[in-house]
Parts: structure tokens; C-alpha cells; sequence
């Protein structure tokens, strides 16, 4: 039954929001139910290891190694997220109404999430998906501003037409499905064993409709045009949430197709998601340099990142699947831990835009340091997690010989390197027109946030423990077919 | 469940061609959500399409019986017809939902031609599937199920207002259960109740968000908002 408490967790949490009490009773709430999230979570991790998957309903509500790396990592960013909101919420609005409904709505959202990796039932999972669409459309429209609402609807509009093409995605493959069953279950798992048996004119159906329908929700160029108003006009940390951790659960569904498709005869699913992960890669990295809002420069970096982790599922083969699920950790923690330097830059000097910030290093050092280090970290510096995570996905092309994939990567990379950089550096570093005035003195709550969110950024880089090792290649098995 | 197979004037031929009568007033109700030049027309048009779903629903599940299908019937009728625009009423308010003449991109002749090429496109697409798994069930349903979802897909694309834009959405998810019905009439009851509650929530968050642009924007002519573009000097 420990599987159930962790859902149950924000569900509980939202219902105390919805008391008439203070905000900060709403904000407590949130914070505890989101580390006890983590603890739960972390606990059914252990197991996993031992056991290989925890169940709690046969058939229903189980996790697998690949599922708990999910659970972990929004259990993760979703604790962080709920302590930044406590000192950043506060400078944003002073309506106690208004944060309470902030963070029922906030927790709904958690909810949701932690919901997308336990779930079994393929059709059921796409609804998660959608209300992870659903509860967090509100809290992109948060702050009421013309660009918010109408970050928001673009964000509904294109997501949920996209989630409306993958439901007859799904309908297909529960069509192609239901014959070859004998008996069992409708399940990932079965999905996956019975997949050679399928029909492959329905399966390639459904995969392009899948495709299509939830590569509109993780960015895939180019469906990609919400996100970079979604992912920057939303609260900072709902952006950290929504990038760092929204993308990659829904990509979690689209990899675990994977294997299906690649079962069925005459689709060359791996290319398609070679191609599709390398055109997202390549225009992100090219429009990474033409910003002028910095938060939307993390929010192409999204773009660019969910490319990558695609293209390293098309590499396949052992080393492919270790380095996806290497770049889907690396990248969740730091783009997370991005956007809370980002929202405390905006909170500092209360503008948006590149060309404004100025020697960020003189006015707040510790916004500067945190800033400079979230760019080197997302961009693919040594010696941080991305960093590993992208040479081993060199490495993993290379050892199959897509002499192509291994071009176009590094050549992409590189360029969002510098297109990052740029940015970041004259953000940090540059000279100010005028001496710069903080508008706002940073949090308390937003300092300790950003200090648990560095912790994997920076260690990840060095090391990675032994049993998050084991738990990775776990989980990398899951993609092989 | 003997009654209803005692039913003699019911023979499944005639089953069938009641259930093409309905696949025809579904696709005349999708193109109504296209062309409609009213927004409380449009709303009807989606009313009138989501009975034709239910209707389709029950009448695939006479014969042979299926308790899923008839589940999914009074599901529908309840949730779509019913609790759908009595959110939408309750959350957008009056002004905006009994607001008349919508503006397209395109006028509305064209906007029918174009429905009509996506109509005969979506029979093309769905025939092949049908040949591949000898599913003559689907003849009917796939390929209109299909066009709902395409021509819901084309009215986000024209309509500029709030109100027929959403309307679009749940006309796609109409088409997909339209096709699901026939394709997939065995999928577990909760999946269903949970698509109904997910469609609900929708239609709240929606009416909200669109609520919200009306006070802080003064318009609910969303297809106009463009103040978030990559060249904008902000």
C-alpha cells in the first residue's frame, strides 16, 4: 500500500490549501506533504532495488525501475519547488486567497505527476497526463498578466489538441491490442510482450498519432511554439516544475512506447525518434541565441534538452537507454535548480530581460554564483551532471556507429553551449549602464531551495552512488524490447 | 438483458443503418461547430453531436449486448450534453457565453470546403485500417470518428473566440470516442468515468481561464493575442 500514500500525500495537502486559514498554513502543508513525498518515494525506490517493481494493485498501480526514476525526480523538484514558492509566492502577491488557491492548485499539479509513472493501465495513464495539462493551466495564468493568460491558453490550446489526437493514439493501440491479450490484462507490461503479435498498420498509427499528440506536451520542434511562453510567463517555480520535471514525465510515456514500436515490423522507431529528437535539438539550439527573456532561455534549453534525451532513446542498445536515463536525472535536477536562479534573478532586479541584468555578481553574489552555475550546469560544463550525461550519450553513438547522430549532437550541443553562455555571462559579468538597484531582498526559503537543489547538480557531476547506478540501469532495461 | 435481444424489429441490419444515420448527423454536427456563425449555435452543435455519440453508443451495444457500451451511453449523456455547457455557464458567465457572431479566419464557405476535404481525407486514412484488421464494425465509425477529430482540429485553427476554440477540443475528443466506441468498446468502466471527470475538469479550468482574460484583458478573442512572439522587442 505504500504506493497509494504518495499521490494521497499533495491530495491531502490541497484539501488543508482549501481550509479558510492562513497561507502560511496552505504553504506548511505543501512543504511537509511534498518531503514526505520524497521519503516515500525514496523508500519505494530501496524496494525496487531488491525487488524489481513494488505493486499495490495487481494490474493497476505498480512501479518498475524506470517508473520509480520518475517518482524520485518529481518527488525531487516537487519538494524544492514547494519551498521557494514560500518566500517567492509572498514578494508576488500579498492575497492570502490567492496562495492558498496557488497551492492547492500547486499540489494538484504534484498530484498528477506522481500519478503518470505508477499508473498500468495505458489508457488510464493518458489521463494523468492530461490533468498534468489540466491543474497546472491555472498556475501559468497565475499572475494575471496579459502575457500569463495568454501564455496559458496557448499552452491549453496546443496541449490539449495534442493529447486529443494521442487519445485516439491510444484508442488505436488498445484496438490493435485487445485480440492478441489472451487473457491477460491490458498493462504496459503486456503491451510490451505482446507487441510482435500486433497488427503493425494499426501500431504504426498509434505511434505517429502518440507521437504527434504527446510530442505537442514535451516540446518536440514543431509543436514546441507554447513552451517557451508557458515555461517563462508562469511563477519560477512552476516553471521549474513544468521544465524540469512536467516534459520528462511525458516523455516517460512516449519512451515506454518505444519498445512496442519497435517491435512491429517495417516502423524504424528508433530513427523516428533519431530524427524527431535531433530536429528539436537543432532548432532549439539555434534559437537558444536570439532571446531576449531569460527565462525563456531556459525554456528553449527545455526544448534542446528533451531533443537530446530523445535522440539518446533512438541511439539504443544498452549504452543509449543508461545515458537517456542518466540524461533524464541530470537534466530534471538542473533545470530545476535553473529556473529558481532565474526567479530569484527576476525577483532581484524585477525585469525579464537579458539586456537589463547587469553585473548580477556585484548586486546579489549569491543570485550571480547561482545563476553562473545553473548556466555552465545546463549548458554541458565539467564537471557537472549534464556534462556526464551528454559525453556518455557521445559515447553511446559513437559505439554504434551513427556517425551522423555523433556530428549533428556535438555540433548542436556546442552551439547551445555558447548560445547559453553568451547570455549568462554578460548577465553575471557585464558592465551596468546605470548602478543597479535591487528591487527585492532575497528569501530566506528561496536561498535554502536553491542549496538542496545544487546538491545533485554538483554531485551527480562527480559521482554517482552505487545504488542510483543500479536503479539507472534497472530502469535503462525497461527500454530494451 | 434477454428483452432487448427479443427485440425482432431490431435485427442488427437494421442496427447498422440507424447507426450510419447517427454517424451522418455526428459529422453534420462537427461541421456545424466549423461554420456556425453564432456562438450559442455552436454550443448546440456540440450538444447535438454528443447525443449522437451516446446515440451511437447504445445502438452498437444492442446486439450483441454490451454492458461497457451502455455504460459509456449514460455516461455521456449525462456529462456532455448536460454538465458540460452548465459548467461552461457557471464559470464564463453569461456575457460571454450568450456573446453573438464569431469571428473566423476564414469565411465560412471556405471554411466548409475545407471541412469537406478533411471529411473524404479521413475516410482515405481510416480505410486501410479497417481492410487491415477485417473490422467491418469500424466501416462507419472510424472514418467519421476520424473527421471529428480533424474537424475539430480545424476549428481551433479558425475561430478566434474563446468559447468556439474550447468547443473545438471536446469536438476532437467527441471524435475519438466516436472511433472508440467501435474500436475499443471494452475498455474498463473507470477509465471511462475518468475521462468524463477529466473532461468536466477541463471545462471548468477553461471557463475559468477564459473568465480571466475577459476581466484582465478585456476580450475573449483569443486568436488575437500575440504579445508573445520570438521578435518582440519586449
Amino acid at each position: 500500500m505504500n504506493l497509494l500514500i504518495i499521490p494521497a500525500l499533495p491530495i491531502l495537502a490541497a484539501l488543508i490549501c482549501a481550509l479558510p486559514a492562513s497561507w502560511y498554513v496552505a504553504a506548511g502543508a505543501t512543504i511537509i506533504s511534498s518531503i514526505a513525498a520524497l521519503v516515500f518515494s525514496l523508500d519505494t525506490a530501496f524496494i525496487v532495488l531488491k525487488t524489481g517493481c513494488v505493486i499495490s494493485i495487481p494490474n493497476w498501480i505498480s512501479i518498475d525501475a524506470f517508473g520509480v526514476l520518475i517518482l524520485l525526480l518529481v518527488a525531487f523538484v516537487s519538494t524544492t519547488a514547494s519551498i521557494f514558492s514560500w518566500g517567492y509566492m509572498a514578494q508576488e502577491t500579498v492575497d492570502s486567497k490567492k496562495l492558498r488557491l496557488y497551492y492547492a492548485n500547486l499540489n494538484l499539479f504534484i498530484f498528477s505527476m506522481l500519478a503518470v509513472p505508477m499508473i498500468q493501465e495505458p489508457n488510464l495513464t493518458w489521463i494523468a497526463v492530461e490533468l498534468t495539462t489540466l491543474f497546472s493551466i491555472l498556475l501559468v495564468g497565475f499572475e494575471n498578466t496579459k502575457e500569463a493568460l495568454e501564455a496559458a491558453w496557448k499552452y491549453m490550446l496546443l496541449t490539449l489538441m495534442g493529447a486529443a489526437i494521442a487519445l485516439l493514439g491510444f484508442l488505436i493501440l488498445f484496438w490493435a491490442a485487445r485480440n492478441n491479450l489472451g487473457g491477460n490484462a491490458y498493462t504496459w507490461s503486456t503491451l510490451s510482450l505482446i507487441a510482435s503479435k500486433m497488427h503493425p498498420e494499426l501500431l504504426k498509427t498509434a505511434f505517429i498519432l502518440i507521437l504527434i499528440g504527446f510530442g505537442a506536451k514535451v516540446g518536440f520542434v514543431p509543436l514546441h511554439t507554447w513552451l517557451p511562453d508557458a515555461h517563462s510567463q508562469a511563477p519560477s517555480p512552476v516553471c521549474a516544475l513544468l521544465s524540469g520535471i512536467e516534459t520528462t514525465t511525458i516523455l516517460y510515456v512516449i519512451l515506454k512506447l518505444l519498445p512496442v514500436f519497435e517491435a512491429a515490423k517495417g516502423v524504424d522507431a528508433l530513427l523516428w525518434a533519431r530524427v524527431v529528437g535531433l530536429i528539436s535539438l537543432g532548432c532549439a539550439a539555434f534559437l537558444l541565441i536570439q532571446v531576449k527573456d531569460f527565462k525563456r532561455l531556459f525554456a528553449f534549453s527545455t526544448v534542446e534538452h528533451m531533443g537530446i534525451i530523445f535522440t539518446a532513446a533512438g541511439i539504443g542498445l544498452g549504452a543509449g537507454h543508461l545515458a537517456t536515463m542518466m540524461q533524464i536525472v541530470s537534466h530534471a535536477v538542473t533545470k530545476s535548480f535553473c529556473f529558481y536562479a532565474a526567479g530569484a534573478a527576476l525577483l532581484i532586479t524585477g525585469t525579464r530581460q537579458i539586456s537589463k541584468v547587469r553585473g548580477l555578481i556585484h548586486l546579489n553574489p549569491f543570485s550571480g554564483i547561482a545563476l553562473l552555475i545553473g548556466g555552465l550546469a545546463i549548458a554541458g560544463a565539467p564537471p557537472f551532471a549534464v556534462f556526464i550525461s551528454e559525453f556518455s550519450i557521445v559515447k553511446a553513438a559513437i559505439l554504434v556507429k551513427h556517425w551522423i547522430t555523433v556530428a549533428l549532437l556535438v555540433f548542436f550541443i556546442i552551439t547551445a553551449f555558447f548560445g547559453v553562455m553568451f547570455h549568462i555571462n554578460s548577465m553575471v559579468f557585464g558592465r551596468p549602464e546605470s548602478p543597479p538597484v535591487a528591487k527585492h531582498k532575497l528569501p530566506l526559503t528561496c536561498k535554502a531551495s536553491m542549496l538542496l537543489a545544487i546538491i545533485p547538480v554538483i554531485v551527480l557531476g562527480v559521482y554517482i552512488p552505487p545504488q542510483l547506478y543500479q536503479l539507472l540501469k534497472m530502469a535503462a532495461l525497461v527500454l530494451c524490447h | 438483458m434477454e428483452d432487448i435481444k427479443g427485440m425482432s424489429f431490431l435485427s442488427p441490419n437494421v442496427i447498422n443503418n440507424l447507426n450510419a444515420l447517427t454517424g451522418g448527423l455526428f459529422l453534420i454536427s462537427a461541421f456545424g461547430i466549423v461554420a456556425t456563425r453564432q456562438m450559442l449555435g455552436c454550443l448546440r452543435f456540440y450538444v447535438a453531436q454528443s447525443v449522437t455519440l451516446a446515440a451511437s453508443a447504445f445502438l452498437l451495444g444492442l446486439h450483441p449486448f454490451s454492458r461497457h457500451l451502455m455504460e459509456v451511453c449514460i455516461i455521456t449523456i449525462i456529462s456532455k450534453p448536460i454538465l458540460i455547457p452548465w459548467v461552461l455557464k457557471k464559470t464564463m458567465g453569461k456575457q460571454i457565453y450568450t456573446r453573438r457572431e464569431i469571428s473566423q479566419v476564414l469565411n465560412i464557405p471556405t471554411s466548409l470546403l475545407i471541412a469537406m476535404v478533411l471529411a473524404i481525407i479521413s475516410y482515405f486514412l481510416a480505410m486501410p485500417l479497417i481492410h487491415a484488421t477485417g473490422d467491418v464494425r469500424a466501416m462507419v465509425n472510424l472514418p467519421i470518428g476520424l473527421a471529428g477529430v480533424l474537424l475539430g482540429t480545424y476549428t481551433l485553427a479558425v475561430r478566434r473566440e474563446a468559447l468556439p476554440q474550447l468547443l473545438g477540443l471536446l469536438a476532437m475528443e467527441n471524435g475519438a470516442f466516436f472511433a472508440g466506441i467501435v474500436i475499443a468498446p471494452d475498455l474498463p468502466a473507470i477509465a471511462e468515468l475518468a475521462v468524463t471527470f477529466d473532461v468536466l475538469i477541463l471545462a471548468l479550468v477553461v471557463g475559468v481561464l477564459t473568465r480571466a482574460i475577459a476581466k484582465h484583458i478585456g476580450t475573449t478573442e483569443v486568436g488575437e493575442l500575440a504579445s508573445l512572439k520570438e521578435d518582440a522587442s519586449l
